[in-house]
């Protein structure tokens, strides 16, 4: 880089004229971007903007279908992976890209071994890897397996990964979408001190905070195009934000204060032990009254999901009992999706595709889900397909649903718009309670600040929303109250007026696990 | 009555004698499925290479071409397979079953026009087939007691194939385990994901790994019509390629305890047509088809739970797509 002959280092990424379609729709149009040597480069942008899709193709996941790419100044033709990584470009991909029974080291060695012996292999990646670990302060078990290790060191495995095969660029795609905030500033730390030693790094979010914080420089996306290259110091997050929607965007939510009344939803002592004889609840105690909402933090998997499954009756629970809306669960009193629904109770699960609607169904069809058995939409034999349009047109026109068309299979819908019409869906009989799952994962800004605006109209109306979500930005925005929950039980509460990301990040991490974290990675 | 030495080392003898095809077959299975690719169609391999075991070495008079002909056969076989579930993404099972009653008709048919016999193979003389070798020592050996009449009836005396499977257990082992292959191998069977983004071709290593699966079917099918037996009967596999994947899935996909579970199903078999006909003090003459049938009743009982929850390698029997 100190070569006399060029004054200014060559861009470690230049692409020209970048196009790329999946049939119908263009995914990226002509896209001119450039990141210069040793910088942290942000792309943002809503869902389906086309940032996935270009990384993709600098990885060599998907070939363009024109424009060139250069890399440190030469063309460089990447038709697959191997292509990339022998270019120098590594990918921490937002699904990791890891053999969950493998142990660390295998995983890092896997596609970049030494020899075609085993043995070599893996003393030879002992001394490198050690050593990428000291440097960059990633630190992690290299002995353990995959599936025994916290999500956070799941991460760095990848990075590591990357660093071993030689990655002098290096892309993460949504990092910090499974991390706690701590998690998320070490990983940071980590990025910055990979910037210093001269390695370029691209990083693909929604989360303007991050963007602010990190990148020296950020490009926005929309609908498959680079709308702005800007500095990140000359930028603010109420620009990036109206650049990526395309229209002005109220970043704060206009929220009364709550007005909570009876109590709707009580649990007390709810406990659940699963099939595998795990711990997934114990102790639960909690209340939500009419005219408030009330949010659970957590990391995923620390038995958030457990609770909505217990409440909206999908699964019995072992100990303990529940009562919503008049209707009682305990161990020995099941419930069922139907009748919970019957009761007045609303939910909007946490995973759409799976449990929210039918993805290969007609919209008409997913729009009446769990009323199916309705008179309105059921005849004798034929299911009543006028009725079933007209209030699929209904529930669309209310929320904004795009496009309104109910014939429309609903996978081919944009994850906002699916999520929209599941609320809908479930919002329109005006509901005494709803239980609601992450309302806007994988959801884009336009569509969050919709959705958020009709749930806190929904408590307004009198109605007690307990509501799951892995944003702490929503929680914060949207709950009165926020539940914190962490290995099954509740760890803590907090006024949501009073609430700050770095408390709540650290409630959920509970304090005893932060101990075990430390002397896991300094060990 | 009583059981002496003799009788039991003839059990167990047959015990290995019985149990080879299944280790065969076990071990093509967990090659296959350790990349992904489950192999129903085991049953129909052992067949087809049982077959052109038997025709090639009838014609021939050599059992090593008869070898040769249906590894080659079997390695055919396996590209089908592969060309169906690994480059068009189709149903592994259905393509399977498919290659198993394929086999089944197509044996008996080229049977009978190339050898006018019903379906049958002419019989085999003697150096057509894999006859019994003896071990060096054995005349040596025979006279210590105990010792001696394990080495010579027991470890001595089977046909060249018998010690090739033992074989094949240890280098499916060391493959899988020790080998860089063996390790993108056991990757592409959980996370085909993982070894795409690491630069390497899913359908290159699945369709090395069934390729090594029809290799060692090959030898399994070339086992049971000229070493086993003298002659091509039609359907002669009966149900062992069956019996191999219950033993891959009881051994739970790794070599060594799936050849002891080779063994268990070819004991059971032993001792079947040891008791044919014997009278048991209590029990009194056990019906033998209760007895033939107990194979199957143990495999019904053991995949039921008994031993604890196999589990599969993840990505096993689903076909890799690129996701958008």
């Amino acid at each position: 880089m100190k070569d006399a002959s060029s004054p200014t280092p060559p861009m470690a990424i230049d692409l020209r004229g970048i196009s790329k379609s999946f049939g119908t729709v263009q995914a990226n149009k002509d896209i001119y971007f450039s990141v210069p040597q040793g910088t942290i480069h942000g792309i943002v942008g809503e869902n389906g903007a086309g940032k996935s899709t270009l990384m993709s193709i600098l990885y060599g996941f998907y070939e363009a279908d024109s424009g060139e790419i250069y890399i440190d100044g030469k063309l460089t033709r990447i038709r697959n992976s191997t292509d990339a990584i022998a270019a120098g470009i590594g990918m921490v991909h937002q699904h990791f890209m890891l053999v969950e029974n493998f142990t660390v080291l295998e995983n890092i060695i896997l596609g970049a071994e030494s020899g075609a012996m085993l043995s070599r292999s893996i003393a030879d990646a002992t001394t490198e890897a050690e050593r990428l670990e000291e440097e960059f302060g990633l630190h992690v078990d290299l002995h353990a397996r995959i599936d025994e290790i916290p999500v956070g060191q799941q991460q760095r495995v990848e990075t590591i990964k990357a660093l071993y095969r030689g990655a002098r660029i290096l892309i993460l795609d949504e990092p910090t979408g499974v991390l706690t905030p701590q998690e998320a500033d070490q990983l940071f730390d980590i990025l910055r001190s990979l910037r210093d030693k001269g390695v370029t790094v691209i990083i693909i979010t929604h989360k303007l905070r991050e963007i602010m914080d990190l990148t020296d420089n950020v490009s926005v996306m929309r609908q498959g195009q680079i709308v702005a290259n800007v500095k990140t110091s000359e930028t603010s997050k109420e620009e990036l934000a109206e650049l990526m929607v395309g229209r002005k965007i109220r970043m704060d939510l206009d929220k009364t204060a709550a007005d909570p009344k009876e109590t709707l939803i009580e649990i007390k002592h709810l406990g659940l032990i699963d099939e595998q004889q795990i711990k997934r609840l114990e102790d639960i105690t909690f209340e939500v009254h009419s005219g408030e909402i009330v949010g659970i933090a957590g990391v995923s998997g620390n038995g958030q999901s457990e609770l909505l499954e217990i409440l909206s009756g999908m699964r019995p629970c072992s100990k303990g009992e529940a009562h919503i809306n008049g209707l009682t669960i305990t161990p020995s009193q099941h419930s069922n999706p139907g009748e919970v629904r019957h009761a007045s109770i609303a939910h909007v699960p946490e995973d759409r595709l799976k449990r929210g609607l039918i993805p290969r169904f007609s919209a008409g069809e997913s729009a009446i889900l769990g009323y199916h058995n309705n008179p309105e939409y059921n005849g004798a034999i034929l299911s009543k397909a006028e009725a079933i349009k007209k209030h699929c047109l209904h529930l669309m026109d209310a929320f904004d649903v795009r496009p309104n068309h109910p014939a429309l299979k609903s996978a081919n819908f944009s994850g906002g718009n699916q999520q929209k019409l599941i609320l809908a869906r479930e919002m329109d009989p005006d509901p005494k309670v709803l239980l609601v799952g992450q309302p806007t994962r994988g959801v884009d800004i336009g569509a969050i600040e919709f959705i958020h605006k009709q749930i806190i109209a929904m408590r307004d109306r009198g109605s007690a929303v307990l509501l799951v979500s892995g944003e702490l930005d929503e929680l914060i925005s949207l709950a009165d109250r926020i539940v914190v929950m962490f290995d099954g039980r509740i760890v803590g509460e907090v006024n949501a007026a009073e609430a700050d990301e770095r408390t709540l990040g650290l409630m959920m991490a509970n304090a005893h696990q932060e101990d075990e974290y430390k002397e896991a990675t300094h060990g | 009555m009583e059981f002496a030495l003799t009788d039991i080392l003839s059990i167990l003898a047959a015990t290995i004698r019985v149990s080879t095809p299944l280790i065969f077959a076990a071990m093509a299975g967990i090659f296959s499925e350790r990349s992904g690719i489950v192999d129903i169609s085991l049953e129909g391999k052992l067949l087809a290479g049982a077959f052109a075991a038997a025709s090639v070495a009838a014609v021939t008079g050599s059992p090593w071409l008869g070898l040769l002909a249906a590894i080659v056969v079997n390695m055919l076989l396996s590209l089908i397979h592969g060309f169906a579930s690994i480059t068009h993404n189709g149903d592994q099972v259905v393509s399977g079953v498919a290659i198993n009653i394929i086999v089944s008709g197509l044996t008996v048919v080229l049977g009978m026009a190339w050898f006018h016999r019903a379906g049958q193979t002419p019989t085999l003389p003697s150096d057509a087939r894999f006859m019994p070798i003896h071990l060096p020592g054995t005349e040596a050996l025979s006279h210590i007691p105990i010792l001696g009449d394990i080495y010579t009836k027991l470890i001595s005396g089977h046909n060249l194939l018998v010690y090739v499977a033992f074989l094949s257990v240890a280098v499916t082992w060391w493959v899988l385990f020790k080998t860089r292959f063996g390790l993108r191998l056991r990757a592409v069977g959980e996370n085909p994901n993982a070894v795409d983004t690491a630069g390497i071709s899913v359908a290159f290593l699945r369709y090395r790994a069934v390729l090594i699966a029809g290799i060692l079917t090959g030898i399994g099918g070339t086992y049971i019509s000229i070493a086993q037996n003298a002659s091509f009967i039609r359907d002669m596999s009966a149900g062992q390629g069956y019996i191999a994947l219950a033993a891959m899935i009881f051994g739970k996909w790794k070599p060594l305890p799936a050849m002891f579970a080779c063994f268990l199903f070819g004991f059971l078999d032993a001792l079947a047509m040891r008791l044919q006909g014997v009278s048991l003090p209590y029990v009194g003459e056990i019906p033998v088809q209760f007895i033939q049938a107990s194979p199957y009743i143990l495999t019904v009982i053991l995949l039921a739970g008994f031993v604890g929850r196999a589990v599969a390698p993840k990505a096993d029997g689903v076909p890799y797509v690129k996701e958008r």
